[in-house]
């Protein structure tokens, strides 16, 4: 058993500066007081549940993902060290999508191997030579990181193409702000309720050149059966721009408007929500009724922008993840300031052999996998499904990367028996606009509820905590 | 505004309000069904419910026969039923749930409340008791989300459409009673009098809820032609026909002014408002009572093209 390294105490039971306010804030409060707030939280959620959550049209199913009272605190020191990281990873994702769609340079130079480019379904032909406006690509990145000490974040996953969640950071800090004003009192919290601001200003900021002075910006749903539908109307109410399906737009004379009661309107700024596949029936999927005939030559054609670009998949899988500290320095000329967890990538013979000996220790994933689906987590998986996995990998090995398994920090959470430590990831929102790039101070931290439990997915019990960034 | 969000705004009114107008045409069917034979004659009430429900032809191909269980499965709880008062409410919500960010979360949490709350009810009611309750929850329901909307929207085109649905479904109710009861209501009939026409007028009175509003315009007891005069021209009456093209040719003058633009909608509007405007009850009577309706409800499909064509597509 790895001992975890705890958030509030440390690795030897020390209580750390960050949460010195917070502990002593527990010490104090009566339980049945927590207890008190946690109903009240749960009643407010479900209100907003009520209100945006209510899934399905054949049953009135409440899917709401359990929120957790207390809060994941990081100080100045620490949220400094992943700022500059988050920005030197995101400009880098950029650059490397840029390389990939036009000049090849890290294909060139042997750094990226070819086929993992070229093979990759992700990858879109589409976006050979094609210019984006000012050059970027992933304007909304969600990058997922652990840690196991006090000082080492990892990244854990670059989300490079439609990252979903904000709307629950933002969502949780107001919850607490209602339901803990004494607490905000006693800290220094850095606000993230700028962060719909930050995300139009910059969404303007990447119009094509073709647009008005100021541009007409929209968001792109699948539709109410979409699993995130709540984020997206939540987020386009907030932003104060259309919430758009694709029946909604269409393409005339190289240029996509919308239906609107006073006819025809031009759009300049498509924030989507949508797949690549699923964009434009004409360009990629023949089937998707979702999408907007005639979207892509538009883009082709420079006149809207789509926010993240077409193909930026090339940049999130999970075999490219193995090679993004390389990626940093080939850019960059630095050193990557978050370190990426190590990574066996079993398309290679060594790296093949050393993950079929230690199955048992590693968790395996496919490359393209997400979800926590299709992987092997060794240290709890019995010897059948070991062995039922080995034959899996040995078939086809360019199909899996193999990590070890990680000791994620843990944070103090409210259970059934009282605060006790839960393992804890974090993913804050990244983005990019053509003047700068903006980060609001946190991001969504999630929780493994169950005791030991390092899986954080909400579809698996996972909840979510409120991410504090304490002011100087 | 996106055409897709005043599509929907409009029809999630209309249809509230038309699950409001079910649930008043059941309660006053229920009411005539119990009174003896030798009160309201040997009509079969259930037939004409399904009628003034507007869904006579969908109903014959799913019963043979109709009578009371037949009835008010079909208007309350059918799936088979594009227009039950259970599909009104799936689909208000369905259209309130794709364009939530245009709403209020008053109205949401009205429409959002009812949806779930349709629910406990089940595949019908088990007693006459319970179904009583069940339409006078409809009612309310209506009653709160179009409060909720009167109270909390934005004076906006948003608002508008959502008034234009409102307007349109009544006028729609209102004139698909008339054409089911115009009879009843022809001055030949006034010499048959009797206790057997009272509870027939009251009941369509009751049906559009102007019974105590009849009492307090005319101060006079129930009289066919004024009933007709109430439904049709009196503007005061808020589910007259008269008093529905008022509101409609006002909010659709919001729209023109907003929008910097007339157009069909508007026209076809005011025309049929000056024909209320210029009719008088003697005239409608000289003419046919049943062909003025009938041209009133084609007049209103037209509008509700007009506003479709203009605005929602």
């Amino acid at each position: 058993m790895v001992i975890s390294f705890d958030e509030m105490k440390g690795n030897d039971g020390s209580l750390r500066p960050a949460y010195g306010e917070l502990f002593r804030w527990l010490s104090d409060v009566r339980p049945d007081v927590l207890d008190y707030r946690r109903r009240e939280a749960e009643v407010l959620f479900r209100r907003i549940g009520i209100t945006f959550a209510v899934y399905g049209e054949a049953d009135a199913q409440e899917r709401l993902i359990p929120f957790d009272v207390l809060p994941r605190i990081l100080d100045t020191a620490e949220w400094d060290i992943l700022r500059a990281g988050l920005e030197q990873r995101v400009k880098t994702i950029n650059h490397y999508i840029r390389d990939i769609y036009t000049r090849r340079e890290i294909l060139k130079a042997g750094v990226v191997p070819e086929d993992l480019v070229f093979q990759n379904r992700v990858f879109r032909p589409e976006m050979n030579g094609q210019k984006v406006p000012h050059d970027v690509y992933v304007h909304i990145a969600g990058i997922d990181i652990v840690r196991v000490d006090a000082e080492s974040f990892y990244v854990l996953e670059d989300n490079a193409r439609t990252p979903s969640g904000v709307s629950y950071m933002l969502e949780n800090r107001e919850i607490m702000l209602r339901l803990f004003p004494e607490l905000f009192a006693r800290h220094r919290v850095a606000p993230v309720e700028n962060y719909p601001d930050e995300l139009l200003a910059t969404l303007k900021s990447v119009a094509p050149a073709t647009a008005s002075a100021d541009p007409t910006v929209v968001l792109l749903t699948p539709g109410v059966y979409n699993s995130a539908y709540y984020e997206h109307s939540f987020l386009a109410d907030k932003l104060g721009v259309e919430l758009v399906e694709g029946r909604d737009l269409f393409v005339k004379d190289d240029l996509v408007f919308m239906r609107t009661t006073q006819g025809p309107k031009r759009v300049d700024v498509i924030y989507r929500r949508i797949d690549d596949d699923f964009l434009d029936p004409l360009a990629f999927r023949p089937d998707s009724v979702l999408g907007v005939p005639g979207l892509m030559s538009v883009y082709q054609a420079g006149n809207v922008t789509l926010a993240n670009a077409v193909g930026t998949g090339v940049a999130d899988d999970k075999a490219v993840y193995s090679y993004m500290p390389a990626i940093v320095k080939f850019y960059l000329g630095e050193e990557p300031i978050l370190k990426n967890v190590p990574t066996w990538r079993c398309r290679e013979s060594e790296h093949l052999a050393y993950v079929l000996d230690h199955l048992a220790e590693l968790v395996v994933k496919e490359v393209h996998g997400s979800g926590g689906y299709g992987m092997l987590i060794g240290p709890a998986a019995d010897k059948a499904t070991i062995t039922a996995f080995r034959v899996k990998l040995k078939s086809n090995p360019k199909n899996f990367i193999a990590q070890p398994t990680l000791a994620l920090s843990t944070c103090p959470t409210c259970v059934e028996e009282g605060v006790a430590p839960r393992h804890v990831d974090l993913r804050p929102f990244v983005l990019t606009g053509r003047d700068r790039i903006r980060i609001v101070p946190g991001g969504l931290t999630r929780v493994a509820l169950k005791k030991g439990s390092l899986v954080v997915n909400s579809s698996q019990g996972g909840g979510t905590k409120d991410t504090w960034v304490l002011d100087r | 505004m996106l055409s897709r969000t005043a599509d929907n705004l409009y029809w999630l009114a209309r249809y509230v309000e038309r699950a409001e107008y079910l649930a008043r045409i059941l309660e006053v069917t229920q009411r005539l069904t119990t009174l003896p034979l030798a009160y309201v004659g040997a009509s079969n009430e259930w037939e004409s419910a399904v009628a003034t429900a507007g869904c006579a032809h969908a109903f014959a191909a799913v019963y043979p026969e109709a009578n009371e269980e037949a009835v008010t499965d079909f208007l309350c709880f059918s799936s088979a039923n594009p227009s039950s008062i259970r599909n009104c409410f799936e689909i208000a919500r369905t259209n309130a749930r794709a364009v939530r960010t245009a709403l209020t979360v008053e109205m949401w949490d009205a429409i959002n409340g009812t949806w779930l709350e349709l629910r406990r009810f089940g595949n019908g009611a088990t007693s006459r008791e319970e179904f009583m309750r069940f339409l006078r929850w409809v009612q309310e329901s209506s009653l709160r989300f179009d409060g909720s909307a009167y109270r909390t929207m934005l004076r906006n085109d948003a608002y508008w459409f959502s008034r234009l649905g409102v307007f349109m479904e009544r006028a729609d109710n209102t004139a698909r009673i008339l054409d089911v009861k115009y009879h009843m209501l022809l001055p030949a009939h006034e010499r048959v009098g009797g206790p057997l026409d009272y509870f027939q007028w009251s009941a369509i009175l009751r049906s559009v809820s102007a019974l105590t509003a009849y009492h307090w315009v005319y101060r006079e007891s129930v009289k066919p032609w004024l009933i007709a005069d109430l439904l049709i021209l009196r503007d005061e009456m808020p589910r007259s026909l008269a008093s529905c093209y008022e509101n409609l040719v006002v909010y659709l003058d919001h729209l023109a002014r907003a929008y910097g633009r007339q157009g069909p909608a508007q026209r076809q509007a005011r025309a049929v408002r000056a024909r209320l405007e210029n009719s008088r009850m003697e005239e409608i009577f000289q003419q046919g009572l049943h062909e003025f309706i009938s041209r009133f409800i084609d007049d209103n499909n037209r509008l509700g093209v007009a506003i479709s064509e203009q605005y929602l597509m």
